[in-house]
């Protein structure tokens, strides 16, 4: 029933919502920042994060450190943290977390498919992948030859299975294809994760659907800037646009036509919300963009910790965490290469 | 012994107490003035101290100080991150080797050896000899570890070839009589059939040609983990769509798997899968590798294979001699680094805690000099400097370490030094608050008024009895719990051990005044001094005239003897007029304590104010506070005094309420006395009482904020320049009502506002917690109350009937009931009752409780943290 969340919620949520209210608490403030910038080495690093929860994972590394170590444990802890969630959750709770991770499971799929079609060994490949998108059978995908292959043999078993109808092609694989499935997969994935949230209702859907309509309309950017001057038509790219949030559908037919960067400026200061992030830049530049659209959305996520009684802090908290952890590794990979100067460049500050 | 002395030390404090309760005259002052000092009354004094320590002897000084444990250093370096500080490279060489030490732990604890407790004495090594041998055994350990690792690996695929060998030659046991195996078209019916199907009809077609061909059904043969054997056979089917077969047995040995970095023995299965083509092949091997299943070719001759087979055996039994050889190797190094682990352990730790410490200090100008500063209770500076001169001398310095005091303007640290049984108790009144610096520290009373309090909650000497038992075993292995990490509940328990023996000695006592042993009441003290009316029953058994005697229930006894010499006489127990007997006497007793406790935490802010040399709050809040609770609450003590002395049968809630609402009345039947000449002086006396409690309101709320006003202009009167900021140095020794002036400005109507609250609070709170006192008259009731249900309904309902199992579950229920909810439950609620009436209402009259705790730099606090 709409608005009478605080009623019931507690009953299931409650507990996993102080939980990850707690875990969110947990996140790095502007004085650890401010302290991780001024480190020397990576040692100086560790010895910071020892301070914060991070300690316990990273007590146990040898000293000659590493950024990807440092990345590794970090993200053990997000995965950690996810599972304790997820083993606790009751339906729909767990559903929403599930979904949380398509994306990562998208992500790592495009990854190893394309690592096998240059030749890479899958072992490096699956190291390389993000542990909250692992599946049971994710390394048979090197076996693959053509799309539809890759959904008979695999994905048929995955939650990605009802996503792939749009794109199953006997084509063979190639580079193209692959990011074409990535966008295909990741505008099903958004719309079905919207709609699921608008089933749950209440606040959850009130939320989320503003977060998800923010990463829908930044993806619509991305790939308008990134299909300019390649073959993919003007239809196919309107076509992998998700079918919501603020941009749909007028936006999406701006888009769609954006021939440089200063036309797909010129269609999104139409919209207010992101009005603010476009002037931000100056014009043709999009190295930016990218930085501006994170702060963005961590202001966004950090809203939904405003509001009780929902799930978008359990999503608005994962994509926190995995935030701090771009953080932590820019900042390790700066000072690992004496580039301190470019150490704010792009560490989006969380508060 | 330890006990005794302690019971001494608090009938000592206990005489103390009551002497400065009685004490108001002024000549006793000087008296008290004189007493001894006593370590628990007031907070210890401390002083600010300054070291500079020449660079050479300043570990060393550190580490003296950190065994003395009595110097609390103060962070200088507050500004620089962790790692800007000068001893970061030595702090993080610590955390290097404690993190080798913890994978020594590791490694030991996983071989299954345990670390010895008590080390071998050996001759203390240095931390740079230590980092060495550390750096070895990681390294040696490392390298057996690789070692043997894959020596298991070699050792694990032989295994497995061995298994393939054993268990896949089965399957081409009847095809391998012919040389090659046929390309045939296996029929879809064969993976419809079950596998025993398969093989049959592949046998067939197999035999049916006859002749050789050698682009035929080619096999894969390999091992694979059990839980993955469903997935693997279901996407082999999947991408030959169907056309292979695929046999599987399990594996008879178990075999240790290199799963996340550790070993692990896991349950394989050895497959077989027939197929045909090259393709199909070059896809089955890449599944197989996704999968991580461990492919073995088993040659198709059958003597061939045994050939193998022997070989591999042989192999395999000289293999399991190198392990078992680096095994042992392995071992005998972990048992050589166990020794000395726990040693290891304590060392680094504290050297990383002297580290710690050192970041602290600053460099003076000259860099050959740290400059220290910390608290340090006064008594302690003789051995302080005893401890640095001794580090001066052993570390050969040409140059003293100098310590001097210095003034500071901050609050020094509270530190009150307790002992086993004290410290339970600082503890209850730490939860509260930490006394601010030098207050009155309400724990000297706690120690007897709240073991006191719970036993009138909780009076009963069965029970009591039962409570010391526990206490007493607590308390007799109080050096083994004390040495072992226990649950957090029992932790909570043992850390109350002491509390818990006091209250059980005061429940026992209690219970013998109010007569109760389990709820029933025995004749201890002599003979009941009533009798039946009836007199054919004898005095002994009055109990049983009163469940008998309907007589006796409704006109009541007779008094034929003297009262009963110590507490309630036993036959007041199940007589008509028991309870409303036992409700007057706890209700009007729970008052008196009440108004008892509040008068000493007032009288506790009387003593705060002199020491603090604070006349105001004297003059203006302590004795307003004393006129208005005693002129009321007193003076109702005082009546029901004097009720139980004359047995009047007054109503003194009569005469309370009328005191109020009309003072000049006659109070006809409810006069405590008799006699014309004292009814008029006790009329005179109440309206005095009543005009002065009216008169003490406006007296503790309007002077004080006015006179403070007074002084704040007085003191700053002409002054146009605001005050330096050093020139608050001098004021650090006056008391805190008197400094709050000196902040700038001085804001009336917040102090105001404050003043107003307090009054308002301590009014009100008159009323209330006197009331909140008969929180000891209930909870006393409903313990008796609860005991004689569980006695009598469940126990005696028991016994009643002739059959055992009956009486045993009757005597099981009351065992558990007793246990369970009155020894458990209810003393946990007359416990937190004990606690709030302590909290709230004896605290909030004298205690601020707004310090800090000293927390000294010291070796011994370090141990039980980290792990």
């Amino acid at each position: 029933m709409y608005g009478f969340e605080a009623l019931t919620f507690n009953v299931h949520g409650g507990y996993l919502e102080a939980i990850v209210r707690g875990y969110h608490s947990g996140l790095l403030t502007a004085a650890d920042y401010n302290n991780l910038c001024q480190c020397e080495t990576l040692d100086d690093i560790k010895m910071h994060l020892s301070a914060t929860e991070y300690g316990s994972y990273l007590q146990n590394e040898p000293s000659p450190l590493h950024t990807t170590t440092i990345v590794e444990k970090c993200t053990l802890k997000l995965v950690d943290e996810y599972k304790h969630m997820l083993t606790q959750a009751t339906e729909p709770l767990s559903t929403f977390l599930e979904y949380i991770t398509y994306g990562h499971m998208i992500d790592n799929v495009v990854l190893i498919v394309t690592g096998t079609l240059h030749e890479r060994d899958v072992q490096e490949l699956l190291e390389k992948c993000h542990p909250l998108g692992m599946f049971d059978s994710i390394a048979t995908l090197a076996v693959a030859q053509n799309m539809r292959e890759l959904y008979r043999l695999v994905l048929v078993d995955t939650p990605l299975a009802p996503y792939f109808s749009e794109c199953i092609t006997s084509e063979d694989l190639d580079d193209m294809n692959i990011e074409i499935m990535r966008n295909t997969l990741y505008k099903a994935y958004l719309e079905d994760f919207y709609r699921f949230c608008q089933k749950l209702g209440g606040a959850t859907a009130e939320i989320m659907s503003d977060l998800l309509a923010f990463e829908a309309d930044r993806r619509a950017v991305n790939i308008s800037i990134n299909s300019i001057g390649t073959e993919l038509t003007r239809d196919d790219r309107r076509k992998l646009y998700s079918n919501f949030g603020l941009l749909y559908p007028y936006g999406h037919e701006e888009l769609a036509v954006c021939e440089d960067i200063d036309q797909v400026r010129a269609a999104m200061e139409k919209y207010p919300p992101y009005q603010s992030i476009f002037t931000k830049l100056s014009y043709g530049e999009s190295q930016m963009l990218d930085k501006a659209f994170y702060e963005e959305e961590v202001k966004r996520l950090c809203l939904a910790f405003e509001q009780q009684f929902h799930y978008g802090v359990f999503f608005a908290y994962m994509r926190l965490r995995e935030q701090e952890i771009r953080n932590l590794m820019w900042i390790s990979e700066c000072v690992a290469q004496n580039q301190k100067s470019r150490v704010h460049d792009s560490v989006v500050f969380i508060f | 012994m330890a006990v005794a002395t302690t019971t001494a030390n608090i009938y000592v404090r206990v005489r103390v107490i009551v002497i400065r309760l009685t004490s108001t005259v002024d000549v006793k002052m000087e008296y008290i003035d004189n007493l001894p000092s006593m370590d628990l009354m007031r907070s210890e004094k401390m002083m600010f101290a300054q070291l500079i320590i020449p660079v050479e002897s300043a570990h060393r000084a550190v580490s003296y100080l950190g065994q003395l444990g009595l110097l609390q250093f103060r962070d200088l370096n507050d500004d620089k991150s962790p790692f800007q500080r000068t001893f970061v490279n030595q702090v993080k060489r610590c955390a290097e080797m404690s993190r080798k030490l913890r994978f020594l732990k590791d490694q030991i604890n996983k071989a299954g050896l345990l670390p010895s407790p008590h080390s071998i004495s050996q001759p203390d090594i240095e931390l740079e000899e230590l980092e060495v041998q550390l750096a070895e055994h990681e390294h040696e350990l490392i390298e057996t570890n690789a070692n043997s690792e894959k020596l298991q690996q070699t050792y694990n695929e032989l295994l497995e070839f061995q298994m393939v060998l054993q268990k896949g030659g089965d399957f081409l046991v009847p095809s391998g009589n012919h040389s090659a195996a046929q390309e045939t078209e296996l029929d879809e019916n064969v993976h419809t059939n079950n596998n025993d199907a398969d093989t049959a009809s592949l046998l067939e077609q197999e035999m049916q040609p006859g002749s050789a061909n050698q682009s035929g059904v080619k096999f894969i043969s390999g091992i694979i983990c059990k839980s993955k054997v469903l997935r693997f056979e279901r996407m082999l089917f999947r991408t030959t769509r169907g056309n292979m077969l695929f046999n599987q047995a399990p594996a008879d040995a178990q075999i240790l798997d290199h799963v996340s970095n550790e070993m692990v023995i896991v349950e394989k299965t050895v497959f077989v899968v027939f197929f045909s083509g090259e393709q199909a092949r070059t896809k089955i091997l890449k599944i197989c590798e996704a999968f991580g299943a461990n492919c073995y070719a088993v040659p198709e001759d059958t003597t061939k294979r045994r050939q193998i087979t022997r070989e591999v055996l042989s192999r395999l039994s000289e293999l399991e001699i190198t392990l078992e050889a680096g095994l042992r190797h392995r071992d005998a190094a972990l048992t050589s680094a166990g020794f000395h682990l726990t040693k290891w352990m304590d060392m680094v730790r504290r050297e990383k805690a002297i580290f710690d410490t050192l970041n602290m200090l600053n460099f003076d100008v000259t860099k050959k000099c740290l400059v220290g500063e910390g608290w340090c209770p006064v008594f302690a500076k003789d051995k302080i400097q005893e401890a640095l001169q001794r580090a001066t001398f052993d570390s050969n310095s040409q140059v003293g370490i100098i310590f001097h005091v210095m003034d500071s303007i901050e609050l020094p640290p509270t530190y009150f030094r307790t002992n086993n049984l004290t410290n339970a108790y600082q503890e209850i009144v730490d939860a509260y608050g930490v006394a601010k610096y030098q207050e009155a520290n309400p724990a000297v009373y706690t120690i007897v008024t709240f073991p006191f309090l719970f036993a009138v909650m909780f009076g009963d000497w069965g029970h009591g009895i039962c409570l010391l038992l526990g206490a007493l075993f607590l308390i007799a292995r109080e050096k083994k719990f004390g040495s072992q990490k226990l649950g957090s509940f029992m932790e909570m328990l043992f850390g109350g051990r002491y509390i818990l023996l006091m209250m059980s000695l005061f429940s026992i006592y209690c219970g013998l005044i109010y007569n109760e042993f389990f709820s029933v009441p025995f004749h201890i003290f002599g003979q009941s001094a009533y009798k039946c009316r009836d007199a054919t029953c004898s005095s002994h058994t009055v109990a049983l005239c009163l469940s008998r005697n309907s007589d006796a229930r409704s006109i009541g006894l007779v008094k034929d003897r003297d009262t009963y010499p110590f507490g309630v006489d036993p036959s007041w127990r199940g007589s008509r007029s028991e309870l409303p007997f036992l409700n007057s006497l706890k209700m009007k007793m729970s008052i008196l304590f009440g108004v008892a406790q509040m008068n000493l935490g007032i009288i506790l802010s009387y003593f705060n104010a002199r020491y603090f040399n604070n006349s105001i709050d004297i003059k203006y809040q302590f004795l307003p506070q004393m006129i208005f609770l005693n002129g009321l609450f007193g003076y109702l003590s005082l009546l029901i005094i004097i009720k139980w002395c004359t047995g009047s049968q007054a109503d003194l809630y009569h005469v309370m309420i009328y005191m109020f609402l009309s003072p000049f009345e006659d109070l006809r039947e409810n006069q405590l006395f008799r006699g014309q000449g004292v009814l008029q002086a006790l009329k005179f006396l109440q309206v005095v009482l009543l005009l002065l409690a009216f008169v003490a309101v406006p007296w503790m709320l309007f002077p004080k904020p006015f006179i403070l006003k007074r002084l704040h202009t007085e003191r700053f009167q002409g002054r146009t320049y605001g005050i330096l900021g050093t020139s608050e140095m001098y004021n650090d020794e006056q008391s805190d009502s008197a400094r709050q002036p000196h902040n700038e400005e001085f804001n009336f109507s917040e102090v105001f506002v404050h003043q107003m609250i307090h009054s308002i609070e301590f009014v009100l709170g008159a009323v209330s917690n006197t009331a909140s006192y008969l929180r000891l008259w209930a909870l006393s009731l409903a313990h008796s109350e609860l005991s004689t249900v569980f006695y009598e309904k469940v126990l005696l309902l028991a016994w009643g009937y002739d059959n055992v199992i009956i009486r045993l579950v009757g005597l099981a229920v009351f065992t558990f009931a007793t246990a369970f909810i009155l020894l458990m439950m209810e003393s946990l609620s007359a416990f937190l009752h004990a606690l709030r009436l302590h909290w709230v209402e004896f605290q909030n009259k004298f205690y601020h409780g707004d310090g800090y705790k000293f927390r000294p730099f010291s070796f011994a606090a370090l141990t039980d943290d980290d792990e």
